[in-house]
């Protein structure tokens, strides 16, 4: 079983759902995730999805799960990179992801999360 | 020929028959009771229209209600999904239990002549079933193509503003152009990395149930993808539709005009617009 990191940048953390995420560590991400947000007290989660292709209704409640208990814990859950044909097979299976903010990338989230990434050509310009 | 069908219920039994033989009975599409009484009902007409002589079909009047009972049931064998061989070799199985009650008929025409007889008119009608089924097939092929060229046609994704991108809606919204629609839409969005976009409906003659539950639903998909949807070009009428029949674009940002909508974008994209000098 596959266990997904957790990245830790400033006050928020970071994971990135591959697509061969299976139930058990979905679970196990879920946990860890708390674990992580009581540890350091985060300020906000995001969630990269864009390596998905396919969302089936186990993985979208488990989303929803982690956004709720991260959302219990007061931080902020971003969702980004979701792909059209994953947006539409939720849309179609009426799936909601409640207490979650969305982005188009990781970067956009970033940005939702106050987070503020500047390269240095952005600041020359 | 009148003759032939006398002592119609045998002819209609050997008729029924000869459907099944052909294999173009269908229990699957039409029931037993039914096809009966379809066929009946012809061997009934047809025996009135030749008690008067044999008028030329289809001009003469005397057609007229055969006529209609065969536009009937070939409107209905279409819909329930019969082929069109199917349909025309239904009449053609009549024509085998005729050919075969001449034979007993005329007598002083041999086996063998009959037996050529037979193979010749039955593959004469092979062969033009065959072409007019691939002739049937092949304009549908073009009607699809065109409905194809169509849909795509009728979906433009513009860019209109960097971040922004706007949909033109033109004509009625049915499911399978709403999914084309919320696939193109979304792909643009991934494509040019949007966080607005703007459906504009002007150019959809009513907004119902279904079309509210369309918008919203793109609506939601788009927000899933981290971007913004908003609805512009209500038309007064629009407008009082929505309200009369109840339908709910709830959470869906809406401006009357293209204009209204793309002010509001450039607000939420952080941009503001000001005349020069």
């Amino acid at each position: 079983m596959a266990q997904v990191p957790i990245l830790r940048i400033g006050d928020c953390l970071v994971v990135t759902v591959n697509a061969d995420l299976d139930d058990g560590s979905a679970l196990t991400l879920r946990d860890d995730l708390a674990c992580r947000v009581a540890s350091i007290s985060a300020r906000g989660v995001l969630i990269d999805v864009s390596a998905l292709d396919v969302v089936d209704s186990f993985t979208a409640r488990m989303l929803g799960d982690v956004a709720r208990t991260v959302s219990i814990m007061d931080a902020e859950t971003v969702i980004s990179g979701l792909a059209p044909a994953v947006a539409m097979t939720l849309v179609e299976m009426g799936v909601t992801i409640p207490h979650t903010r969305t982005a188009l990338d990781a970067q956009g989230g970033l940005r939702l999360l106050g987070i503020v990434m500047e390269s240095a050509r952005e600041r020359g310009a | 020929m009148g003759d032939l069908l006398g002592g119609s219920g045998t002819v209609l039994d050997d008729w029924l028959e000869a459907q099944r033989q052909a294999g173009v009975a269908r229990p699957d599409l039409i029931d037993e009771a039914q096809r009966r009484e379809q066929s009946s009902q012809v061997l009934t007409l047809l025996g009135k229209v030749l008690a008067e002589g044999s008028p030329v079909f289809p001009d003469d009047p005397a057609w007229d209600e055969l006529r209609m009972h065969l536009d009937r049931l070939s409107e209905s064998r279409a819909v329930d999904g019969f082929s069109p061989t199917e349909t025309a070799r239904l009449m053609l199985t009549l024509k085998d239990v005729l050919f075969k009650r001449l034979r007993d008929a005329v007598p002083n025409v041999t086996a063998d002549a009959w037996s050529d007889i037979d193979e010749v008119t039955g593959l004469l009608d092979t062969l033009a079933l065959y072409s007019s089924e691939v002739l049937q097939r092949s304009r549908e092929a073009i009607i699809e193509r065109q409905q194809q060229d169509m849909l795509e046609l009728s979906t433009p994704v513009v860019q209109l503003w960097n971040g922004i991108v706007g949909l033109p809606l033109i004509g009625t919204l049915d499911s399978r152009r709403a999914r084309l629609v919320m696939e193109t839409l979304l792909d643009s969005i991934a494509e040019t990395r949007a966080s607005v976009a703007i459906i504009d409906i002007s150019g959809v003659p009513a907004v119902d149930a279904l079309t509210a539950q369309y918008l919203t639903r793109t609506a939601a998909a788009v927000r899933l993808m981290g971007a913004e949807c908003i609805v512009s070009g209500i038309r007064p009428q629009i407008a009082r539709t929505i309200v009369d029949t109840g339908v709910s674009l709830d959470g869906l940002p809406t401006r009357a005009t293209l204009a209204g909508a793309l002010a509001l974008a450039f607000e939420r994209t952080g941009r503001t617009v000001e005349p020069n000098g």
